[in-house]
């Protein structure tokens, strides 16, 4: 590797692991960050599934109300 | 249905992840000149490498997407795109993280590597804006495949360009020595590599396989609604399928 600028020596470990940690925790905060959006989205997509469950009972419903299902009940 | 292999994928990012850091910490040495803040290279590098073959990812995808006139080409650059943007934030931030620990500032406006990057970066951060200010969702998906190779051809050029450049303090990394890297720190930068791009798939798939899954339940609402030949009249930046 090529000569740091400035001459600036290694830091001490306990100056140099603020900065280790803290490029780690961004990371960690950005891919939790991604994960919780995500999940609030498909907590999102759950409703509009719960949804959807509620329209089929009323097609049904509507179904029953076809002549083809009142011919049935004639019968 | 979409997300078929995704919980293997992630496992696999997982402890892939997991045993580079691992190697990072408790097995590779302190780099002779910088020491431990050294470490920061293991995550930094290989994320900004991650990200920018993300975006030449997208390009690829949006020629495929120009070529076919398949919806889910845009869908699969526009979350390529997506993606390769968080992880290029990642890089953005852990990069200035070094640079303050090691050089002494946050940020060198002089340092091409730094510039470039943050170039290729605020370009890409226009694309989901451009997509949202077009309503027409096939002009939409047309012009923002355009961007996408032009921004992705764009990619490889800057990077080749930096490299020819002589004004660098940033250190070069990939170069036909190796980067002089010795073997056990290439093994773990190696595998760095390897997590952070099962990382990108895993995210990929996962996005992929939501915004499938979403169309398809709008798909159904409006089927069961009885309006299923009506347009989608919402305004987004997410392609439709």
């Amino acid at each position: 590797m090529p000569a740091l600028p400035f001459g600036a020596p290694a830091l001490p470990l306990d100056e140099a692991g603020k900065y280790v940690a803290a490029a780690y925790l961004v990371f960690f905060a950005i891919v939790i960050l991604y994960v919780a959006i995500m999940a609030a989205r498909v907590s999102r997509m759950e409703r509009d599934l719960a949804e959807l469950d509620a329209l089929v009972p009323d097609r049904e419903d509507d179904d029953a109300d076809t002549p083809a299902a009142r011919v049935g009940v004639v019968e | 249905m979409y997300g078929k292999g995704l919980r293997t994928l992630s496992v696999a990012t997982l402890i892939t992840l997991i045993g580079a850091f691992a190697l990072v910490f408790f097995w590779t040495p302190n780099e002779a000149d910088q020491g431990f803040v050294q470490k920061i290279f293991y995550l930094h590098v290989p994320m900004a490498i991650v990200a920018l073959c993300g975006f030449v990812v997208g390009g690829i995808f949006a020629i495929q997407h120009l070529r076919t006139r398949e919806p889910i080409w845009d869908l699969r650059s526009y979350v390529a795109i997506h993606i390769a943007i968080i992880l290029a934030v990642g890089t953005l931030i852990t990069g200035s993280i070094w640079a303050r620990a090691a050089w002494g500032h946050w940020w060198l406006w002089d340092e091409p590597t730094l510039v470039s990057f943050l170039i290729v970066f605020l370009l890409y951060a226009t694309y989901t804006p451009m997509r949202f200010a077009i309503e027409d969702r096939e002009r939409q998906a047309r012009y923002a495949s355009v961007f996408a190779i032009v921004a992705g051809a764009f990619v490889p050029l800057n990077f080749a360009a930096v490299r020819a450049s002589q004004e660098n303090t940033h250190p070069r990394v990939l170069n036909t020595t190796g980067g002089a890297l010795p073997g056990d720190m290439r093994l773990t930068f190696l595998i760095a590599i390897v997590g952070m791009t099962l990382l990108f798939i895993t995210l990929y798939r996962f996005e992929l396989s939501t915004k499938q899954t979403r169309s398809h339940i709008s798909s159904l609402k409006r089927k069961l609604s009885g309006d299923d030949d009506l347009p989608v009249l919402r305004r987004s930046a997410a392609p439709t399928l």
